[in-house]
Parts: structure tokens; sequence; C-alpha cells
């Protein structure tokens, strides 16, 4: 048969297609739930890592399997937030950690965003909330671990997509995240966010700032507005709760906060 | 429309194909020896790269992403091919490619000739694969961003080769030290070129 | 198996017939992800597979082919040999693969993939196809490594993300140096490289 007339290079091309096509949905389906695990576990791991557990995954042997236990023993409830800081009855809160840039993008009202509920073997409880923003190249991401009080960063984890290895991606390093501990996001009953300032140092003394990565500048400044408005978001909720535990006197201060409305 | 023009002028000078992520070098360093032929390639590239990564993009968001086929039936909602956007973006880019390589050799012979081997590799230029690759990783929001990025990162590929091109006819008059003639040296200005970019990091307009 | 002739197709790309340093192929995607040493490792590895496969796969089909859609079908094979080491990338060592993000599907566009198949594997038998492959691939990672090992060392002081350079020297005024991290200082390295390389061989210096 002519190699180069056109019944033979369409046979040709049809057979490949099949084959090719055959092949890669084959690989496709079986890697699938390997995939998806991954990123299952990913994600579990980035909340622990917040709380500050998880940290001998690298050194166990079935990282996948430990991660699952440990998830399952410390994250003791989760649950999804509207706009107005109440719970949505029914909503899944961890396949909505795929959609957090969908669910920022939407104005406060229908925003609905996951809560995770942590105890450790002290007994603390910490609240982990998930945020997302813009970096310098693309999206940045993470986690961010407000104690019982509602108030106190207990711990954050940051990820990027595509940030400078060495300069802006440092934001994911201990070194960074460690600063955030102790730090409050509220100067008596008004939000301050965590300001992330330029130049070693810069934040000492200070309870609302940390220091940026040097040579990540605009990095930086993406994980400070990224806080800000993030926690903004979440802002409703945290009243509420930061009310439910107030003494008295402390109600009178945040006069003009929301929560006064949905204090019932 | 500000964040268009944002894209536009991000992928010229800050997001630049060569000097941020050395794409498209294999025909950078090999074209780049005179200026005529760069002008060339450069126009080659922009065009195929602002045609491809819209193309591409719209394919991605109607066929390949997951839940893209739920505008043909909400029973196919469940579908992900993502698996099958490197097949398909490259096969869109070659056959892309293709055409322009017959409309070249018809209306431009002498460019046809100067380019040579290098017009069938446009298909292969990391620049232009690399251009849909971003463009899905980034998910813009809509096909007129994809443009603007498609175009903005043509022009700044065109806008590198041509600089590099200019500085290559200027020093093969100097005295280079022999084992950095050719690829050496031009590594090195590239490098340096890429330093001189990062100036631009920080541009926002807005 | 293997003739004096088949390991020459082994070693000869690791030196004197380095796919980067001297036939300036493949420079494309991959110095972005030598920062690190382990991203530049897993992406050497995919590399060499994918060049080896293709041009086996190539090889073998070469008898058959019609030359009007050869390119489309050398894409067609690179590619879904490109997804399957993504998959298998995405399912095995999922955090690398983040790493290296879109860098994986520019392996599609790799110019030694193309450059090897078109030069060797449509012209020879399968078995030196393959060790071709595998020698140019290794040549890249080759090059991928030690330009890894440089900007991780003298960048971040570390090596596979184990501290190298001990705390104590930093407390004494040593600094890392940030400008190996970023992207422009892969290329004067490779420049270098390729400097020091040809003045150790000097026929390969350009007239």
């Amino acid at each position: 048969m002519n190699k180069n007339s056109n019944t033979y290079i369409i046979i040709y091309a049809s057979v490949m297609i099949v084959i090719v096509a055959v092949l890669l949905s084959v690989a496709a389906m079986a890697l699938k739930s390997r995939q998806q695990a991954n990123i299952v576990v990913e994600k579990q791991g980035a909340i622990l890592s917040t709380i500050g557990l998880g940290g001998d995954a690298d050194k166990v042997k079935d990282k996948t399997e430990y991660i699952k236990q440990e998830y399952a023993k410390y994250i003791i409830d989760s649950y999804v937030v509207d706009g107005e800081g109440n719970r949505v009855q029914g909503a899944e809160a961890f396949g909505l950690l795929d959609k957090l840039k969908e669910q920022y993008a939407k104005p406060q009202s229908e925003r609905q965003l996951p809560v995770f509920v942590a105890r450790l073997d002290d007994g603390t409880v910490l609240n982990v909330l998930a945020v997302y923003g813009t970096g310098l190249w693309g999206p940045i991401w993470g986690y961010i671990a407000l104690g019982d009080d509602w108030k106190t960063v207990r711990g954050v984890v940051f990820d990027h997509q595509g940030e400078t290895p060495g300069l802006g991606a440092e934001i994911t390093s201990a070194a960074f995240s460690g600063q955030f501990v102790g730090k409050t996001i509220f100067e008596a009953e008004q939000f301050t966010g965590i300001s992330v300032l330029k130049g070693s140092g810069a934040s000492a003394g200070n309870d609302h700032a940390v220091d940026a990565v040097s040579g990540g500048t605009i990095t930086s400044r993406g994980v400070e507005s990224m806080l800000y408005s993030c926690l903004e978001a979440y802002l409703p909720l945290i009243r509420r709760q930061r009310a439910e535990q107030a003494q008295p006197e402390l109600q009178q201060v945040s006069i003009t906060d929301l929560t006064v409305e949905n204090n019932e | 429309m500000e964040s268009i023009f944002n894209i536009f002028i991000r992928s010229i000078f800050i997001d630049n194909m060569v000097f941020a992520y050395f794409f498209g070098m294999c025909s950078y360093i090999a074209v780049s020896k005179n200026v005529k032929t760069a002008l060339g390639l450069g126009a080659a590239v922009t065009f195929v790269m602002f045609i491809t990564v819209p193309l591409n993009y719209l394919i991605n968001e109607f066929l390949l992403q997951p839940g893209a086929l739920a505008w043909i039936s909400p029973k196919l909602a469940e579908v992900d091919l993502s698996f099958l956007s490197f097949i398909v973006f490259i096969a869109v880019i070659a056959s892309f490619v293709q055409l322009v390589e017959m409309i070249v050799e018809r209306f431009s012979p002498s460019l046809y000739n100067s380019l040579g081997i290098f017009l069938p590799l446009i298909a292969v230029n990391c620049a232009i694969m690399g251009g849909s690759l971003f463009m899905q990783q980034r998910e813009f929001l809509n096909v007129g961003e994809a443009a603007s990025y498609g175009l903005g990162s043509g022009i700044g590929w065109w806008l590198a080769i041509l600089m590099m091109a200019a500085i290559r006819e200027k020093i093969s008059y100097s005295n280079i030290p022999a084992p950095l003639r050719g690829p050496g040296i031009a590594f090195i200005l590239t490098g340096l070129m890429g330093i001189a970019f990062m100036s631009f990091l920080g541009i926002q307009i807005n | 198996m293997f003739s004096t002739k088949n390991l020459k197709l082994l070693w000869g790309p690791l030196n004197m017939n380095n796919p980067v340093i001297v036939q300036i192929l493949g420079i494309c995607s991959a110095l972005a992800v030598t920062a690190k040493l382990k991203p530049a490792f897993v992406m050497a590895v995919s590399v060499t597979v994918v060049t080896a496969f293709s041009n086996l796969v190539m090889s073998l089909l070469r008898k058959g082919l019609p030359n009007r859609i050869r390119i489309i079908v050398q894409l067609v094979v690179i590619a879904t040999l490109v997804i399957l080491v993504d998959q298998v990338l995405k399912a095995y060592v999922y955090d690398v693969s983040k790493q290296l993000s879109v860098f994986v599907g520019l392996i599609i566009t790799n110019c030694i993939i193309m450059g090897r198949v078109e030069a060797f594997a449509l012209s020879n038998k399968p078995w030196p196809s393959f060790l071709d492959g595998i020698g140019n691939g290794a040549g890249y990672g080759l090059i991928l490594i030690v330009v890894a090992f440089v900007r991780e060392l003298f960048g971040s002081g570390t090596l596979w993300g184990y501290r190298i350079i001990p705390e104590s020297a930093y407390l004494h005024g040593y600094a890392n140096n940030s400008l190996m991290l970023l992207p422009p200082m892969a290329l004067v390295i490779v420049g270098v490289i390729i400097w020091i390389h040809r003045s150790k061989n000097r026929d390969l210096i350009e007239k």
C-alpha cells in the first residue's frame, strides 16, 4: 500500500488516535483515586501543621495513613459559615477548600467559608480558618489558627503556586510563619489584621505585625492583604464568638459592632 | 478593562517569556545572530501566540476542565478531561503553525528561506506551549484576558530576541575570550538582561 | 547489546556531544526548575524517560510512518508520554509535581526530544535509539543537576533540602547569595559551564 496515499494516512491517524486515547484514559482512571487522595492528604496535612501537628509525616513509612489518623484524632469538628456568621446546615467544610477563590470573589452576603475546630492533647481548642489571595506571580493561600479567644494567632501555614523560590516562596518557611504565633488580630475591639512590615526587626514589639520575607516585598504585601480581607470575611463569626465569651463591660466597648445586633 | 491592560503590560515586561522563564531559548539563541531574521521570527511567534492562547482558552473552558462539558448536558458535568490538555494544546499549536508556514511560504519566500528549519520548530517553541499552559494555570476570567496575555507574551518574546540580535551584531566586533564566543556569551548576556528586566517587578496598573 | 558503538551513544552526550552545552538544545523550560536540587533531579529523570521512550517508539514506527504527518505523529507520541509521566508524578510524588507545575507539560516542547527523534530515531534501529535517548536525557540531566547544585548551595546553603553551610558560618557574617535563586543566574551559570567546557575542549570553539 502506498504510504503517502490519503487512505493510508487517515487509517494510520485513526489507529493512532484510538491507541493513544485508550492508553491515556486507562492511565488517568487508574491513577485518579491516588491523585485525589494526595490532594486530600495535602490539605489535611496543611491544616494539621497550622496547629503544630503532623510534623513527623516525612519520617513515618505511610504518610497518607499517618496524616489521616492524626487528622481524625485532632480535628474534632468542621462547619461552614455564611457571610453573617451563621452556621450553614448540611454544608461540607472540607469540599469548600477547593472553591475558596470563588467564595472570596463573591459579595460578603453570599459567601460560605469553612471553619475547622481542633482540640490538642492538652485540651486547648483552636479554630482553623482558610484564606486565599494573590502574590507576585499567582495565587497564594493558607490556613490561620485562632485560639479559643478568637483573637490570638496560634499558627499559620501558607502555600503558593509560583512565587520566586528563595524569595517570595519563603512565605512557606517556618521562619516566616513562626512569627505569627502569639500575634493578635484585634486592638481592644478594633480589627487590625496582621501587617507584614519590610525590614528585618521592623515588627519588634508590635502585636499586630510580622517581618516581611527579605526580597519578597510583593508576596509579603499579598500575604498582608490576604489576611486582612479574608479575616474580615470571617469577622461576623469572630465577633459573635467573642461576644459570647466576653464579660459585660467588653460588650459595651463594641457598641458599633455587628455583634450587638446579633447578640441574642 | 484595566485588568486586560494590566495583564498585557505584565506579560511583556514582568512575566517576560525569555527573561523570567527562559521559554523558547533554542530558537532564541540560534536565530538571534542578525536583526532581520529575529524580527521575522518574533513576528511569527507573536502572531501564533496571539491566536493559540485564546483558542486554547476556549477549548479548556468548554471541553477540558472539570465540569466543562456541563453545557452539552448536565449528565456530563462529572467528566474531567483535563488530563488531555497537553495533547490538545500541542495539536492546536502544531496545526496552526502549519498554517502560518504555508502563508509565509506563499507571501514571503525570502523570509521563509532565512527562517529555515525554525519555522516548523515554532510548534515546539516552549514560549508558545508555555503561554497556553500558563493560561490554564492562571485561570483567566474571560477570553479577552487570555488574548491579551497571548499577545503580550508574544511581544515580550519578540522584544527579547530583537534586543539580543542587536547586541550580538555589535559584539561580533568585540574581543571575547575564545571559549565564550557564540552561545556562551549569549547565555551570560541573557542573564544580565534578565537582571535588568527584574527592575520592572512590582509594576501594577490599576 | 552493549557494543562499543552503543556505549558511545550512551556516553557521548554526557560530554563532547552534550545536548545542552554543545548542541544548545532543550534549555527552554528546564532552567526554571533548577533553584533546588530535588525538582531538578525529578525533571532530569522525567526528560530521560520521555526521550528514551519516544526514541524507542518512533524508531519502531519509522518504517510505516507517512512523511506528511510525521511531525504531528511525533508530537502525539511525545505528548502521550509526557501525560503519562505527569499522571504518575501527580499520583506518586505529589509535592514535587506541584513544584514542577507547568514545566512537566513543557517537556513536550523540549527541543532535545524532537531533535533526537528527527536526527537519530527515524534512521536507526530501536535499541540504539533507546540508548541514544537515555544518553541525551542523562546529558541534559547532568547539566541541570550541576546548575541546581550551585544554585541551591550558594543560594540557600542547603542541598536536597539538608543544611550544608553550618549555622556558625552565618553567625560570622556569611550570607546566602539570593541572586543565585533568581532566574537570570541560571543562564549565567550555564554560560560559565560552556566557558569551562570549551576551554577544555578547544575544538568546539566557534571561529
